[in-house]
């Protein structure tokens, strides 16, 4: 009997110990399938960020670097040019790519980096306990914004797909889901093709993932899906903000 | 036939990196040590390696780790201000216990300070720098002899115990021009990097971090580096010593404060003060050992220092109360010159050793 569904080979045998609902489970299995169907495995080095998606090193199956708050880009950087023939991405939430990081991530994009990021976007300081990050929306009440955030004190969601697709040396960037089964196959064909670029040595490509936080958000899972369709994807638009080989879009 | 060659400190450095086979270099533009990145701009890709202006310092330390995670031997520079940036990835490298080269050519501070050699980050660079308990291994170079050879040296012993090395200048030894001996590069027996990632071909996939969980499991790595630094104490302590024999005084200084206070010594010898120089070349590990061999009742020491005071405390631990420690320093990046040091050893040889016993004396008499 054929075989259709298994667990991707990029995967330890470990179960995902993320919240119940949690998207990073679902992103993680995305990324292995797709480094599993590229045959990229065992020369991928992947970079764990500082936030919930630090403990990437216990369930992805390849060589892994965890990386000090926001520098992953700088990291992947040191990686790519001494390894150049390597698949190198780094994985990072909205606190560290969009707060602490957002120089190392702006330049990084600029030189045009053969790397690929993912920037998984759920509008909150996961791991710390659902404080507010720069993604967070207007109004939203996390533990720092008790009365919603205030653009007044506390500014606006920052876009950062629609930010990096200004930069030149940026080559692909994309912003995708993984609320409903039509976004992710979406989302996979946005991770197949930002690793693509790199593998033909097409330069920076960045793929923005939402994804929910039901703990945090203090929802079901159920109802955090319902919040990124309502709320999140008309303040986060998908779509392919950059590509500059010109492909097919999303 | 050895010929010597004529360079700027801060080229020495970045051509002895070249020739220890360091292949990558990130670092962000700081006077006064501007001709380190300047030099290796140019001379990296004649190697085929890699020169990168970071956008910062924190981004600088950042690739350097993550080179040195993918196995190349990796280099990064600047000064004060810029070090104190780099201080969380110093940590983590230790914490990871990957190999660096870092170089330190000090300026004044606090602050932005100014942009004249200094020593006033020597706590900085002996007692940690970052957060958590780790330990670089310090070189303090006083001659554009000792920036090549230490350099070369640096990156040996980085490799060796798998942790960030600091080469600890000053703005004058960077910028002084001198001619030195650029003594062949001979790569020591060293083990395959087996821990560095380059995909999991043919092998078990490799994690290289510094978060630990578990229960105890932080101690353990704890334990461990610990003993790493316990046996850098015990093999890789450096120190020159000038006319200790029958010294009095023993004049207690590294790097460029050393050279300075060298010329007094010598010139106080020709007068016949018994008084020596001990010059300290690790600052970590620290030769306790050694000063606390010569400490003694009849021994005074006086620490000579381009700072407010702080290798002194080392010293004095050192010498743990068998001799009396004196400190002379100038602080905020003002040059010590040797007709000072000079006249502060002669202070010291007027003074009495035993303030006490004199006014007691004296009472008697």
């Amino acid at each position: 009997m054929k075989k259709i569904f298994q667990r991707p080979e990029s995967l330890k045998q470990e179960p995902f110990r993320y919240c119940p609902g949690c998207g990073h489970s679902l992103i993680h299995r995305l990324i292995a399938e797709c480094i599993d169907e590229l045959g990229i495995r065992e020369r991928v080095i992947g970079i764990a960020p500082v936030g919930c998606a630090v403990f990437a090193y216990d369930y992805f199956n390849f060589d892994i670097l965890e990386v000090a708050h926001g520098r992953p880009p700088a990291a992947a950087t040191g990686l790519k040019r001494t390894l150049p023939d390597r698949v190198i991405f780094s994985y990072q939430g909205d606190g560290d790519l969009a707060a602490i990081g957002t120089a190392e991530i702006i330049h990084a994009a600029n030189r045009g980096e053969d790397i690929t990021v993912f920037f998984i976007n759920n509008t909150t300081y996961g791991m710390t306990g659902g404080q507010m990050a720069p993604t967070t929306l207007i109004g939203q009440k996390t533990a720092t914004s008790p009365l919603g955030r205030d653009p007044k004190t506390a500014g606006f969601p920052l876009r950062m797909a629609e930010l990096l697709a200004t930069i030149e040396g940026a080559s692909y960037i994309a912003r995708v889901s993984v609320d409903s089964y039509r976004n992710l196959i979406d989302a996979k064909k946005a991770v197949l093709k930002a690793f693509r670029y790199q593998m033909e040595q097409k330069g920076f490509s960045l793929v923005e993932i939402l994804s929910p936080c039901p703990v945090d958000w203090k929802l079901s899972p159920k109802e955090s899906q319902i919040r990124i369709q309502n709320e999140i994807i008309p303040i986060y638009p998908l779509g392919t903000f950059k590509d500059a080989y010109q492909e097919s879009t999303l | 036939m050895k010929k010597k060659i004529l360079m700027r400190g801060n080229e020495a450095i970045a051509e002895a990196a070249i020739q220890a086979g360091c292949r990558f270099y990130a670092g962000y533009p700081i006077t006064p040590q501007n001709e380190i990145p300047e030099y290796l701009s140019w001379r990296m890709p004649e190697v085929e390696g890699t020169f990168i202006q970071a956008e910062s310092e924190l981004a600088a330390i950042n690739m350097v780790y993550g080179a040195s995670a993918a196995g190349s031997r990796a280099m990064t520079s600047s000064s004060s201000p810029g070090i104190s940036l780099k201080q969380e990835t110093i940590s983590f490298l230790a914490a990871a216990e990957l190999p660096a080269v870092i170089v330190n050519m000090q300026r004044g501070g606090p602050g932005l300070g100014n942009i004249s050699g200094s020593q006033a980050d020597y706590f900085q660079a002996v007692k940690g720098g970052g957060h958590g308990d780790y330990k670089t291994l310090v070189y303090a170079p006083y001659s554009v002899q000792e920036l090549w050879d230490l350099t070369l040296r640096s990156f040996d012993k980085a490799d060796e115990y798998r942790n960030p090395v600091l080469i600890l200048g000053d703005g004058i030894i960077g910028q002084m021009m001198e001619p030195f001996y650029p003594n062949p590069y001979r790569k020591p027996d060293l083990p395959e990097k087996d821990w560095a990632l380059d995909g999991c071909k043919g092998r078990a996939p490799r994690v290289i971090k510094s978060l630990y969980m578990g229960d105890g499991e932080l101690e353990m790595r704890n334990i461990v580096l610990q003993t790493k630094y316990a046996e850098m104490k015990k093999r890789e302590v450096m120190a020159d010593r000038y006319y200790l024999d029958d010294a009095e005084i023993v004049v207690v200084a590294f790097g460029i404060a050393a050279r300075i206070a060298l010329s007094s010594v010598l010139r106080l010898r020709r007068e016949g003060l018994k008084v020596g120089l001990f010059r300290p070349v690790t600052l970590f590990p620290f030769p306790a050992q050694e000063l606390f061999a010569i400490a003694g009742e009849h021994i005074r020491f006086l620490t000579i220092e381009m700072n407010a005071g702080q290798m002194v405390e080392d010293v004095r631990l050192s010498v743990n109360g068998k001799s009396q420690v004196l400190f002379h320093g100038r602080p905020g990046g003002s040059l010590l010159t040797p007709e000072e040091v000079e006249e502060k050893i002669r202070q010291v040889c007027c003074s009495h050793p035993h303030p006490v016993r004199a006014a007691l004396n004296r009472w008697d008499a």
